[in-house]
């Protein structure tokens, strides 16, 4: 009886067991079902701004447009003159710097390097009118472009080297009647564009986004949920959530994919273990720059050169291009596997007039901090963008080109064409000392991935991280992970050990059968 | 003279097989994790592996409480008695036919090797893969300092250990299933582990005490 009892509560509690790993968790998939009805609908418009008498008349001026959105909506100015969208700068803390001021007012970057002194052409990105130009004030409220992110008749566009003002061909009085929430289009005039040219800067955000279908972007796949930027991008007092880490130093504000989905978002729990360690991003991007290519590499150290005194361009078959006059050489690349690094969030950047200490190793444009062993930290993936730059070699600073100028002889290298009027005066408008020599120094960038979430059957697979050939995370070597690691020792001692088993019983084996026929054959 | 005796009990018997079947299977399932090979797919191997292994400890559990309850724990207690004698026996006596050294009885089913083999997987191998495996399911939550009192820098050294466990257990098995062929017979040991029964030398001292045994439990 006794023994029947104990065999027939033991397969009692394995059934228990095996019930509770294979049964999977349901609730999950009705969150994700949940989630999508709650993004998948339309939002009417609450006002019909074409009925309000404000904006019924011709606008001469943008700011008279941005005065007449501040009439009825007041504070609003003030709201957006807070935010980095105008001001361009944070004050954030940086390991080892204290407390800056730094945002892309002063940052220095590996694609065109810094805004300062080429405002009339980088201003283009700025929500307000006439940054740089010497009435411009950053206290004025009738500079801030409400437009850029409010139009919703899709006519609205900034002018080429304009310092931020509209296009004057743009009907004013018909976008300010067609105002509403900021959709894709209009955050992707500028974000889509950042470096230059078509997702040169960050791979995931790229114009293939403005109507992307599912295999580009779950999210904002228009057949799908058709999600906004600001359906994530949350917004409260015009201070949008999210960091971007070319200009961000510290972890706050930051967007995590959690905020909708839970740490804990998979029926499997193998797989939300992974959560504590591993960002989303990490499986749920296996590859980036899906669509059109994005900027691997820019050497500056060629441009300049002319053809019959004119400046030139070569394009790759696909119409990237490889060489302009104007910017250098370029390395392009599609359909890319990230690079991957420890991220918790903070970071560090190198700031202008910094001087270089390590000339043998590439200067860290930015540094994404992180670890395995620090518990804020996961594994994310990331663009590395490499460049070759000028740089002063006797003061061992990396130097602000003047680039843009509306005529030649300004110093401008666009115009120009000759690096040392470009590094004397760009260097002497961002009040830096320069040697007189320009030299050019390596540096690298690093941009987490964000965008382009593949449909969950794409998701990186087990075996593509655990292996131990080629694993995807074989540069992230400060933890022990199964199936990529394993110890050679180990390895040869317990095969060895086999082996000895395996041989020792074949030879023993053998010699018995073979005794056992001679004890025979003398019987 | 041969007499027909009952020398593995009904649980044992059970036990013995599940037991076999699990580490097979966790074994296989574990080197699929190991990266040595793909057969289940990486995610199911792991699930797999994880299920066994629950089911393993439940077993584990059962077995240590019929090994208390029937006292057969007594069965493993090491002894010197023989113990030159039956290595020489696997030696040189196996291959002239020497009588095997140990006499095969229901109370002592093990030669002193066996013994030993025995206490050292039950009190070192099992528990070591039981407990490095459940840590290697569990440090990352004091990873996380979800626990306080430990702190695991890393899963290394545990996945080693347990990695140590696995081949060691696999060249236990592999000389397990040779010197099953040992026996009086070459599938006498196997006949006896399915069916309970094995032919085996009868001793009265020994029938009297399994009889005396009996009645004190009755
Ligand atoms: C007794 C209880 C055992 C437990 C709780 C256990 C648990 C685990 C766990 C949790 C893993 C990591 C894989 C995963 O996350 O799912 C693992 C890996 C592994 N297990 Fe076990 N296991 C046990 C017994 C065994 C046995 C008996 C063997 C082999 C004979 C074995 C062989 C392996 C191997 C080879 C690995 C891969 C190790 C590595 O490459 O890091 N395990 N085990």
């Amino acid at each position: 009886m006794g023994k029947y009892f104990l065999i027939l509560a033991f397969l009692g509690i394995e059934l228990a067991v095996v019930l509770n790993v294979l049964v999977p968790n349901q609730d999950n998939a009705k969150d994700l079902d949940l989630l999508k009805a709650k993004y998948s609908k339309e939002e009417k418009q609450p006002a019909d701004h074409s009925k309000f008498a404000a904006l019924n008349k011709h606008f001469d001026r943008p700011e008279d447009v941005t005065l007449a959105c501040i009439s009825c909506h007041n504070e609003r100015d003030k709201q957006i003159m807070a935010t980095n969208h105008w001001t361009w700068e944070k004050t954030e803390y940086m390991k080892g710097k204290g407390i800056v001021n730094f945002g892309k007012i002063n940052a220095i970057n590996n694609f065109c390097v810094s805004i300062k002194g080429n405002e009339g052409s980088c201003v283009k990105c700025h929500a307000g009118f006439g940054l740089g130009k010497p009435e411009f004030s950053l206290n004025d409220s009738a500079k801030v472009d409400c437009l850029i992110c409010h139009d919703n008749s899709e006519t609205y566009m900034k002018g080429q080297d304009m310092n931020g003002f509209p296009d004057p061909t743009v009907d004013l009085t018909k976008v300010a009647q067609n105002v509403g929430k900021p959709e894709r289009s209009n955050c992707g005039v500028c974000h889509f564009y950042g470096g230059g040219g078509n997702n040169v800067k960050h791979g995931d955000l790229e114009e293939a986004l403005f109507e992307p279908n599912k295999e580009l972007d779950v999210h904002m796949a228009v057949d799908q949920v058709n999600m906004q930027c600001v359906d994530c991008h949350k917004t409260i007092d015009h201070k949008i959530k999210g960091n971007l880490y070319s200009v961000s130093s510290m972890d706050l504000n930051r967007l995590t994919c959690d905020e909708c989905h839970s740490a804990t978002p998979h029926k499997e729990d193998i797989l939300n273990e992974h959560t504590l360690k591993v960002a989303c991003q990490t499986c749920h991007i296996p590859t980036y720059a899906k669509a059109n290519a994005t900027k691997l590499e820019w050497d500056w150290s060629t441009a300049g050169r002319l053809r019959n005194g004119e400046p030139y361009e070569i394009d790759d078959k696909d119409g990237n291009h490889t060489y302009l006059s104007i910017k250098g050489s370029f390395k392009w690349g599609k359909n890319l596997q990230p690079d991957y690094a420890w991220f918790n969030g903070t970071a560090n950047h190198y700031l202008m007039g910094e001087v270089v200490k390590d000339t043998t190793q590439p200067v860290q444009i930015n540094t994404l901090y992180g670890s395995y062993s620090d518990v804020n930290s996961k594994i994310t993936p990331i663009k590395i963008h490499k460049g070759n730059q000028p740089y002063d070699p006797i003061n061992r600073i990396l130097i602000t080109p003047k680039l843009y100028a509306d005529k030649k002889g300004e110093g401008a290298l666009w115009m120009d064409f000759d690096w040392q009027k470009s590094a004397e005066v760009g260097m002497k408008e961002t009040g830096l000392p320069y040697s007189g020599k320009v030299g050019f120094i390596k540096t690298e960038a690093y941009c987490p991935l964000n965008h382009m979430v593949a449909p969950k059957e794409k998701s990186v697979s087990c075996t593509e991280c655990h292996t131990n050939s080629n694993s995807r995370l074989a540069n992230l070597k400060d933890f022990y992970m199964p199936a990529r690691d394993r110890s050679p020792f180990i390895e040869d001692f317990g095969l060895a050990f086999i082996a000895l088993a395996f041989g020792g019983s074949l030879v023993h084996g053998g010699a018995r059968i073979i005794s056992k026929s001679k004890t025979n054959k003398k019987g | 003279m041969k007499k027909k005796v009952y020398i593995y009990k009904g649980f044992e018997r059970f036990w013995h097989w599940s037991q076999a079947i699990l580490v097979i299977f966790l074994a296989f399932t574990g080197f699929e994790v190991h990266g040595s090979y793909k057969f289940f797919g990486y995610e199911n191997a792991t699930v797999y592996h994880q299920i066994a292994a629950y089911s393993y400890i439940v077993l584990v559990i059962f077995t240590i409480f019929w090994h208390f309850t029937t006292g057969e724990w007594r069965q493993y207690i090491p002894t010197w008695k023989n113990f030159k004698a039956q290595i020489n026996y696997y030696l040189f006596g196996i291959f002239k036919n020497a009588p095997h050294p140990t006499k095969k009885t229901v109370l002592t089913k093990l030669n002193p090797l066996q013994k030993l083999t025995y206490l050292g997987l039950k009190l070192l191998v099992i528990p070591v893969m039981a407990t490095t495996g459940l840590l290697y399911m569990f440090y990352r939550y004091p990873q996380s300092h979800r626990i306080e009192s430990i702190n695991i820098d890393s899963l290394h050294t545990i996945a080693l250990i347990h990695t140590i466990g696995a081949f060691l257990i696999i060249a236990f098995l592999i000389a397990h299933l040779y010197l099953i062929t040992t026996g009086s017979t070459v599938t006498s040991n196997l006949k006896a582990m399915l069916t309970g029964y094995e032919d085996i030398e009868s001793d009265e001292k020994e029938d009297n005490k399994v009889e005396e045994i009996k009645e004190e439990i009755n």
